[in-house]
């Protein structure tokens, strides 16, 4: 708690400056995505809510909004999972253990996790939509017993692009969270689903009253999966989704992620679908 | 003191006095239109100008505003401006003071911004009320904004032969005692005043059709946002960007770094940017957010009539009509709200 108000401290007095990190560890996970683990300067806790970014700066590049993918339970570190799209991200993917970047925040708001206690739920996530996912998987697991049922669907395009592998094979295993995974395309080694995620829906089992469906992907995705959740009577307010939009500050004043009245910085990046609903047109990913 | 009064043959004296107390910026002429800049000569001041090419924003957002400087390797960063200095903006219309309030309502709200409230901190605001219109371009009246609300540290009234001066700060009455040729008003001079703003209620009327209230209500409805008038206007727009830069309310932004030649050294900088770019709300992934120069457009008028209205409970269009007189397509603000409001109310008669 301490470290929380140490970082709330600096973003409220020097809100641009970012925070001297190292990078303790650093893989490649796919072909285009990259995997840090990363220290702040005096080991101070992120203290972040799963679901929340960090702006990412690269002195002479700028800066990037990028979600952590690691749970506020992962003490001492923080992870981040990168794909190479950008100048900044490309040159962020030569950085290796032991290099420095600058780190601000955490920002936005993350899952609802404390509303979530005691309910089921049922997480979907998309390609990279694993990535923010990660952080509230990672936080469900530590506090397994706080939570029902926990059902996971994972899709990708090809095996290929698959993250997270150990992990995810280890969720497999798992007997206390349910994981399904599918791919659009596969390749001979495959033996798994092929199919859109959002074939896996309706073979699910749930109680709609009590169940929260966490959704994350690509914009394209959200509205075909939630109006599946919404067959399956989940309420509105029960969906949650987390956005991506274009990022600058962070700090709800430089106007690119505003979606109509709000910015996804500070009123997001997750969202409920009930919120979603009174958005006159600019959310993408609201079903029509 | 609460009104002063200042004749005009002493007005180059006070702006002397002025200039040695901060640094002065003031309304010139530039060829057929104006700006504000440093004065250097007092008597390049040009009071009676319609709105400047740029608001006064540049003074206390700055185009190109200095975040930090930093070093690559070790990671370290610096303060990029040591002090900020004192500074006076005379001259300044009621709809430009209406914008720096706008701006100050954002930069205030949490998380503050320390750059922006560094320079506002230093900043005396010295306006002059304007008694006859600019040009056909403006809305003030509709916006409230032709008269004084507040927001500024004096107030000069033009009463023919002299200024009546409002004192509304402790900032603005340093600058106004202590001298000999400035007096505190007397009772025939503040019954000019009162004349002279009575004359004035008979020239300004309000431009938009409907009142500003209906304005909100009908960019509220669904049909105003999917309107047919968005189209329209998106056809004419070239996306420069023109709009956005004149406005006294818009403060979108970037972020970017400099690196010097030695590839160390460097300072990362926030630039204006514009909500009217092509790429502006586009993600690194390719999903652009707001394509179009239709929504981009409708954007920027939501941005000034409805989403800071919900937010603040203020309108983020000060009625100066810089974003009509600059636009290279001829988008009009007044036809644009008018189209809408008309749409809405003719839909609510039915």
């Amino acid at each position: 708690m301490i470290d929380r108000e140490i970082l709330l401290e600096k973003i409220k007095t020097s809100p641009y400056k970012p925070m001297k990190a190292k990078i303790i560890e650093a893989c490649m996970l796919t072909e285009k995505e990259k995997f840090f683990r990363i220290e702040l300067e005096d080991k101070i806790n992120l203290s972040h809510e799963p679901g929340q970014f960090v702006m990412v700066s690269l002195f002479g590049f700028g800066e990037a909004p990028i979600s952590v993918c690691s749970s506020p339970t992962d003490k001492g570190y923080f992870d981040l999972t990168v794909r190479n799209v950008g100048t900044l991200t490309n040159k962020l993917h030569q950085f290796k253990k032991g290099d420095i970047v600058g780190i601000r925040g955490p920002f936005g708001k993350g899952f609802p996790v404390d509303n979530m206690f005691g309910f089921d739920l049922v997480i979907v996530a998309g390609g990279l939509g694993i990535v923010p996912l990660r952080s509230l998987i990672r936080y469900i697991t530590y506090n397994r017993n706080d939570f029902g049922n926990v059902e996971i669907l994972l899709g990708c395009k090809t095996p290929k692009e698959l993250l997270f592998r150990e992990e995810t094979h280890e969720w497999m295993k798992r007997s206390e969270i349910k994981f399904n995974c599918t791919v659009d395309k596969a390749d001979p080694d495959w033996k798994g689903n092929v199919g859109l995620i959002t074939s896996l829906i309706p073979g699910i089992n749930i109680n709609p009253t009590r169940t929260y469906a966490v959704v994350v992907g690509p914009p394209i995705m959200y509205k075909f999966v939630i109006k599946e959740l919404v067959k399956k009577s989940i309420p509105a307010h029960q969906i949650v989704v987390s956005l991506e939009r274009r990022m600058k500050c962070g700090l709800g004043k430089c106007g690119h992620c505003q979606m109509e009245g709000a910015y996804v910085c500070q009123s997001g990046p997750v969202f409920t679908y009930d919120q979603l609903q009174n958005f006159k047109g600019e959310c993408h990913e609201k079903a029509a | 003191m609460k009104y002063a009064v200042l004749k005009k043959e002493d007005l180059s004296k006070w702006l002397l006095h002025l200039q040695k107390k901060a640094k002065l910026y003031g309304p010139k002429r530039k060829e057929n239109l104006f700006v504000f800049r440093p004065i250097k000569d007092v008597e390049e001041i040009c009071l009676d100008y319609i709105p400047t090419i740029l608001p006064p924003k540049k003074y206390y957002f700055p185009q190109k505003e200095k975040l930090f400087k930093f070093t690559v390797n070790p990671f370290k960063t610096a303060k990029a401006i040591k002090e900020f200095e004192d500074f006076i903006i005379f001259g300044v219309h009621t709809c430009d003071i209406a914008g720096i309030q706008c701006l100050d309502i954002v930069f205030r709200d949490t998380p503050e911004d320390p750059n922006y409230l560094n320079r506002k901190e230093k900043m005396t605001i010295i306006g002059i009320e304007c008694l006859k219109y600019c040009d056909e371009n403006a809305n003030c009246a509709s916006m409230g904004n032709h008269v004084p609300r507040g927001g500024y540290d004096l107030m000069l009234i033009d009463i023919g032969k002299y200024f009546v001066i409002h004192v509304n700060s402790e900032k603005g009455e340093k600058l106004v005692t202590g001298l000999s040729y400035i007096k505190e008003a007397k009772q025939s001079e503040m019954d000019e005043l009162a004349r002279v703003r009575n004359e004035k209620t008979k020239v300004f009327k309000e431009e938009l059709k409907a009142p500003v209230s209906k304005v909100y209500e009908a960019f509220g409805a669904q049909e105003s946002f999917n309107s047919k008038v968005w189209e329209d206007v998106g056809k004419k727009c070239v996306a420069c960007g023109n709009c956005t830069a004149v406005c006294p309310t818009c403060y979108c932004f970037d972020v970017q770094d400099d690196l010097e030649l030695s590839f160390n050294e460097g300072l990362r900088y926030r630039i204006w940017n514009s909500c009217q770019m092509d790429d502006f709300a586009k993600v690194a992934g390719g999903e652009d957010f707001r394509k179009g120069r239709d929504g981009r457009q409708r954007h920027r008028y939501y941005r000034k009539f409805k989403y800071p209205v919900d937010k603040f409970n203020r309108y983020f269009c000060t009625g100066c009509g810089r974003c009509t007189r600059t636009c290279m397509a001829e988008i009009n603000l007044k036809e644009t709200v008018n189209a809408i409001t008309d749409n809405f109310l003719q839909g609510e008669a039915k």
